[in-house]
């Protein structure tokens, strides 16, 4: 997993409540065995004009002019801005994938569904929950102004606008030392394969039937 | 110091250990796996030179891709056949135990587990899919999870968790006729919203939960997700016992009497604490229909569209009209004048064979209506399949105008070639209405089985006991 500890990036704002899974990665897109290339069709049904399918040429494709997304100041942002219960939906991580393939590493909104807020930080993307006032803040800062950048610093636990001002944000200590480490948590859990076993032998006796 | 709830109870007996800050290293008792979230799981163990922890623990299924139509053929789609075929060489390297296309026993997986005695009271049960919670209808800890937490549980037998708070959602006295479990949820959501259970296990609970029959509380579990809940759950009673007990995987012989008393323990302390409690009166809920593009923006049947003008919150009210526009209603509009294109009777919420007996309870003896382009039924599993065929289930459907499919996930989600073109309506009985979800610019609106086949022989939405008086 690609580390994350400082990042400076352009903002694109999305400014809708609870955006699903189907919306950041339609479902057609699943069908795909690999982790990679997922970025072209990031909100698919809201880039493009026309029904998208795996395996086409996305520049031959009409796009909508309207999506922020395709609106020339965002481009290259790393930072989406978006409303509450963000990643709402389907527990596929295709839409983690996604957004990191597109280029997004970190996302801000006043709330997240668990499953999306997990899959994340498995993936060297930071979700940060910021209060509904500051996200408002924002909002407005990044549409007044062009070339709106963020800095992130995930071991300080802040964010810095351009004019200075500083929100602080809280991250679980144990999701914050894998993503600044970039750790495989795989390797760790591991590392207490005795535990692991003991539970397992004790469970067995008591309750057999679950290991038949 | 207060009693423990039912989701306290199975946290603590699977914690193997606990970090200071509360990150606990849990127990997963049952992996179900399906095709779409599995095959970078599986590189990623073969890769890392990993195998898996303990292999009898997972099932594996191929439901979301395959097709409902021509199932003695291959997939037609190249990209799906490729996802299936994966899943097939996986499992067969690994030895790990598949239904296959052309087994019986194969279905939606959240369909085939409980029906095959693979989840039993008392279990963590995972999958890489949000509609896990399903099986806490079980009394059992059931969450969906990511493509790298299922390779984590693969490798490990364990998953690294934070515990959720507990919530009660308390569905007091009887329902009326006619009110299934699925019109139980949505009011449900309807109450809370489509995040008002995130950070939270619901235990679900009331006389009109215990009044459920297995398939009904596996409907409610089912949404909890739909709420924002990662897992929903009912403690075991004589109902749950019963389902479970002489299915093919399910405990028996000497060990079934020690089972049975600790399943008995799985329910919440009469002194149990829960961090939030939403009672309903159950005689209040009506049949429900959702009219948006998310599953809390739902009305009894006998409801109008909302007023956006009408909400204060702001984002809110942006909300409505942008579902109002994709949905193609107007605000006031009278849900009953709602008029699908197609039918979707099926999905791992509502396509087990009581579903079907419901729907086609209303259907028998009608006809589809002319408007109605298409109304079909896609049965769970093979099995449901085959237990409906023998109760002649198929024939009302059939007689009626719908079409009688092979079972899988189908157009719940579209990923196989059943799904809607862009502006066809839908009364679906599947689990979600955002844009896109049965295909791209379909309109889904969700609905019981009964409601759904009421739509179907009417031709617009209406209260389906109006059908049964």
């Amino acid at each position: 997993m690609e580390k994350f500890t400082v990042l400076d990036g352009l903002v694109v704002p999305l400014d809708r409540a609870n955006v699903d899974t189907d919306a950041i990665i339609p479902k057609q897109y699943l069908k795909s065995i690999k982790r990679a290339g997922f970025g072209p069709n990031l909100f698919d049904d809201w880039r493009y004009l026309d029904p998208g399918e795996p395996g086409m040429d996305n520049s031959t494709r009409r796009v909508n002019e309207d999506f922020v997304l395709n609106q020339v100041a965002y481009q290259g942002a790393e930072v989406l801005l978006a409303r509450e219960n963000f990643g709402c939906g389907s527990s596929r991580e295709h839409a983690v994938w996604a957004l990191e393939d597109y280029g997004i590493r970190s996302v801000i909104a006043p709330s997240f569904a668990d499953i999306f807020f997990n899959n994340c930080f498995k993936n060297g993307v930071l979700p940060i929950i910021l209060a509904d006032e500051a996200v408002d803040r924002l909002f407005s800062e990044v549409s007044g102004h062009n070339g709106y950048s963020l800095h992130i610093d995930l071991d300080a636990q802040n964010i810095k606008t351009p004019s200075g001002e500083t929100f602080t944000f809280e991250v679980d200590p144990f999701r914050k030392h894998c993503l600044l480490n970039g750790l495989d948590d795989i390797a760790l859990t591991l590392q207490h394969a005795a535990d692991i076993k003991l539970y397992e032998q004790k469970r067995q006796s008591e309750a057999p039937w679950l290991f038949s | 110091m207060g009693g423990k709830t039912l989701y306290d109870k199975l946290w603590d007996a699977h914690v193997v250990r606990e970090e200071k800050d509360g990150t606990a290293l849990l127990y997963i008792d049952r992996h179900l796996v399906h095709e779409v979230t599995s095959p970078q799981a599986f590189e990623g163990l073969k890769l890392a030179g990993r195998s898996p922890w303990r292999t009898r623990s997972m099932v594996a299924v191929p439901d979301h891709n395959v097709p409902t139509t021509g199932r003695n053929e291959t997939i037609k789609d190249p990209v799906s056949r490729i996802q299936v075929e994966t899943l097939d060489k996986n499992c067969s390297d690994l030895g790990i135990t598949e239904f296959k296309m052309g087994d019986v026993r194969q279905g939606i997986v959240h369909v085939i587990g409980p029906e095959q005695g693979l989840i039993m009271p008392g279990m963590t049960v995972v999958c890489g899919d949000s509609h896990t919670a399903t099986h806490g209808a079980f009394g059992a800890l059931a969450f969906g999870i990511g493509t790298s937490e299922v390779e984590h549980v693969m490798a490990t037998q364990c998953l690294l968790q934070k515990k959720s708070k507990n919530m009660l959602v308390k569905v007091n006295g009887p329902v009326q006729q006619g009110v299934s479990a699925k019109d139980i949820i949505l009011a449900i959501i309807g109450q809370l919203g489509t995040a008002g259970g995130t950070g939270y296990a619901i235990e679900f609970s009331g006389q009109a939960i215990q009044n459920l029959s297995m398939e009904g509380r596996m409907t409610v579990c089912n949404m909890a997700i739909e709420a924002g809940a990662r897992s929903g759950m009912i403690a075991v009673d004589e109902t749950t016992i019963n389902y479970v007990l002489g299915r093919p995987y399910a405990v028996s012989g000497d060990q079934q009497a020690t089972a049975v008393e600790a399943w008995k323990q799985l329910q919440s302390d009469p002194d149990a604490v829960f961090d939030k409690v939403i009672e309903l009166d159950g005689a209040s809920i009506e049949p429900q229909v959702t009219w948006g593009t998310s599953p809390e923006m739902v009305l009894p049947v006998t409801g109008n569209v909302p007023d956006p003008d009408q909400e204060p919150n702001p984002t809110k009210a942006e909300g409505i009209r942008k579902a109002i526009k994709y949905m193609g209603v107007e605000a006031g509009q009278s849900l009953e004048s709602i008029r699908p294109d197609k039918i979707f009777i099926g999905s791992c919420t509502n396509a087990r064979v009581e579903d079907l007996r419901e729907a086609a309870a209303v259907a028998r003896g009608k006809k589809v209506a002319s408007t109605v382009k298409l109304a079909m039924v896609v049965p769970g599993s093979g099995l449901v399949k085959q237990q409906a065929e023998a109760e002649g289930l198929d024939q009302i459907f059939i007689e009626a105008g719908f079409e009688w499919r092979e079972p899988g996930c189908s157009m719940c989600l579209a990923m196989n070639a059943d799904r809607l073109e862009p502006q066809e309506r839908c009364a679906s009985t599947s689990n979600r209405n955002f844009e896109g979800r049965q295909g791209a610019g379909g309109r889904t609106h969700l609905v019981s089985p009964a409601m759904a086949a009421a739509a179907a022989v009417t031709g617009h939405f209406v209260d389906v006991r109006e059908l049964m008086a």
